[in-house]
């Protein structure tokens, strides 16, 4: 893989909290301009979605080629972009409001309840909206050995999108970018470079293309990576649905390394995520042989058909932007552990937005696309703290018990307000911004709440058991 | 400790008895039911994802039906920006398929991107244009 930079000189590292670093101001995308996207998952098909509809409005001809050399068509490791694959509650309504409506056949199941595993028992908390509005789905075109295929990859979908939006999809790899008089070249393994006035990276944390442009003069930084573990177990579809019912189930569970679980059901895949420190198989058989797995879902009963150990990126680049030059979505900032396909969707928009209406100069990029980034990572800043304290609650068995308690007294009352229980859903599902969690977490009646139930467990831990 | 029981559910129904698809979104009105109501209060507004919905207005005697809003669309979006109440009645035209947008959210979305409030202007002014009409054929 090759990437040049002759006509640019390398400059210091600036975050891209600071100020723009000042550059070529008076770059703008002309009628006619070639546009890049590497990459064709959500973030890359979302910025030429929004790149071209945006051009339209303000009758800008623009011609956008996708380099994806993948087919989401494609069951297994081959067609798939590595991923638990969940549509947040926050997004759906967005995307809906965009006009995207996710068809039935994309969705494998719509969640309208999480329940939270835990040694003291399990509680079931129900979507505040009382529907489906979150959306279990395959990025691809499903697990290996899927077999016929009932349902369409999420990806394929949006890519199909951007293509009836006037894309065109490259199926070839791209090897490199080459820097000619300022103006970028993407290099295909056979040595052709094609020219574009903007190139838009999407390429994730999973392909080295984003380790390209590290330490080539972009000043870019690379962004820091956790690796995950994602399992897809088959079973028959009654037997999915007689175990997990249309619930997400995730645990807190004082185990080691482990800092969160989850178990999607999906039509006749149940998809299990770890998310830890050094995720191995001595944590997985822990988490898999743990009691609370084995009350949920018998794992014995069903074969693992698939597993994959993908990166997801918790910490961005210093500058995901230069002249000529965006990254968006898992390449550029994303949100911490949750809600990656919303943040892609948030970061590409604002990325085609600025290209449109302000240029794709770095200083357009630091003036117009940074502030989305920066208010990302911000909340990321909290969210960090957020789950530092639920790794303490996790920890000490009557801060789980009040916890289990507290939840379970919301959900049995339907006058009261859940504040425990908003504060779970929007944790585990990414539906709201992690500022606004811990705001809602200082509100004197949680506070009052959570210290009258963290008291009742330590005086009286072994009070009966609740289910879920 | 009891460890909890093995929970067993049950296949997913709406609130009136249909069943709806794995993949559906949302939540399934029959015909002629009703989403929501002139003259009560809002905070949300909604999108239809599958069928169609008609919007009426006047009182028990005159009832006039205004739109007809088929899959794609949104309607309540007045309660996204103003505190007032239903200024009509939705309800479902054959069995349709309907997604609530949380007011916070969205609000929260298009401070982020004020483009996103261009989706919900077009609508609103295509629908004023209509009532315009609507009006000049009446006189």
């Amino acid at each position: 893989m090759v990437l040049r930079n002759g006509s640019r000189s390398a400059s210091a590292t600036v975050d891209f909290l600071a100020s723009p670093e000042p550059g070529q101001t008076d770059l703008t995308l002309q009628d006619g301009a070639k546009v890049a996207v590497v990459g064709g998952g959500p973030a890359g098909s979302f910025f030429a979605h929004f790149l071209l509809t945006l051009a339209r409005e303000v009758e800008l001809e623009l011609s956008v080629d996708i380099w994806e050399p993948r087919s989401f068509a494609r069951c297994g490791p081959g067609g798939c972009n590595h991923c638990g694959g969940i549509v947040s509650e926050s997004l759906v309504q967005i995307l809906a409001t965009e006009g995207i409506t996710l068809p039935s056949d994309v969705v494998q199941r719509g969640i309208e309840s999480y329940v939270i595993h835990m040694d003291v028992g399990s509680v079931r908390i129900e979507c505040p909206a009382g529907e489906r509005r979150i959306a279990a789905l395959y990025r691809g075109n499903g697990p290996r050995t899927g077999g016929e295929s009932l349902w369409s990859s999420f990806d394929g979908f949006l890519q199909k999108m951007a293509v009836g939006d006037g894309a065109r999809v490259v199926r070839s790899l791209v090897t490199g970018i080459d820097w000619r008089d300022g103006i970028p070249h993407l290099l295909e393994a056979g040595g052709a470079a094609s020219a574009y006035e903007l190139v838009c990276v999407a390429a994730g944390v999973n392909s080295n293309f984003s380790n390209l442009l590290e330490g080539q003069g972009f000043s870019l930084g690379r962004p820091k990576t956790m690796r995950t573990y994602i399992c897809e177990f088959r079973s028959d579809p009654e037997t999915i649905q007689r175990l997990l019912g249309d619930s997400m189930h995730v645990f807190l569970l004082d185990i080691p390394r482990l800092e969160f679980a989850a178990l999607i059901p999906k039509g006749e895949f149940v998809t299990m995520c770890l998310l830890g420190e050094d995720v191995d198989q001595g944590l997985v058989n822990a988490f898999l042989t743990s009691s609370e797995v084995a009350r949920c879902f018998p794992v014995d009963s069903t074969s693992c058909v698939c597993t994959c150990s993908p990166l997801i990126n918790v910490r961005g680049p210093h500058r995901p932007y230069a002249d000529r030059l965006v990254l968006v979505g898992d390449s550029g900032v994303t949100r911490l552990y949750k809600d990656g396909i919303g943040a892609a969707l948030r970061t590409a928009k604002a990325a085609a937005e600025t290209a449109v209406f302000q240029g794709i100069s770095a200083e357009a990029f630091g003036r117009h696309y940074a502030p989305i980034c920066r208010q990302i990572a911000t909340d990321n800043l909290i969210g960090k703290f957020m789950f530092s304290v639920t790794r303490g609650f996790k920890h000490a068995r009557f801060s789980r018990k009040a916890i289990e308690r507290m939840s379970s007294l919301e959900q049995e009352r339907s006058d009261s307000r859940r504040r425990l229980s908003s504060v779970l859903w929007n944790m585990f599902t990414g539906s709201a911004p992690y500022g606004e969690i811990l705001n809602d977490t200082l509100h004197p009646a949680f506070l009052a709440g959570m210290t009258w139930n963290l008291a009742r467990s330590a005086v009286s831990p072994h009070r009966e058991t609740r289910s879920g | 400790m009891e460890p909890s029981p093995q929970r067993s559910f049950a296949a997913p129904r709406d609130k009136v008895g249909m069943t709806m698809a794995k993949g559906a979104l949302g939540a399934l009105y029959k015909d002629k039911e009703v989403i929501v109501r002139q003259g009560e209060p809002g905070d949300c507004m909604y999108v239809v994802q599958a069928g169609q919905v008609e919007v009426l207005h006047g009182d028990s005697e005159n009832t006039q039906r205004l739109a007809v809003i088929s899959a794609g669309g949104f309607f309540g979006e007045m309660a996204i920006f103003e505190s007032e109440v239903r200024s009509a009645t939705v309800r479902a035209l054959g069995d349709s398929r309907v997604l609530k947008v949380d007011k916070k959210t969205l609000l929260r979305r298009i401070r982020e991107d004020p483009l996103l409030a261009l989706n919900l202007l077009r609508t609103l002014s295509a629908r004023l244009r209509d009532a315009a009409g609507d009006e000049d054929q009446t006189r």
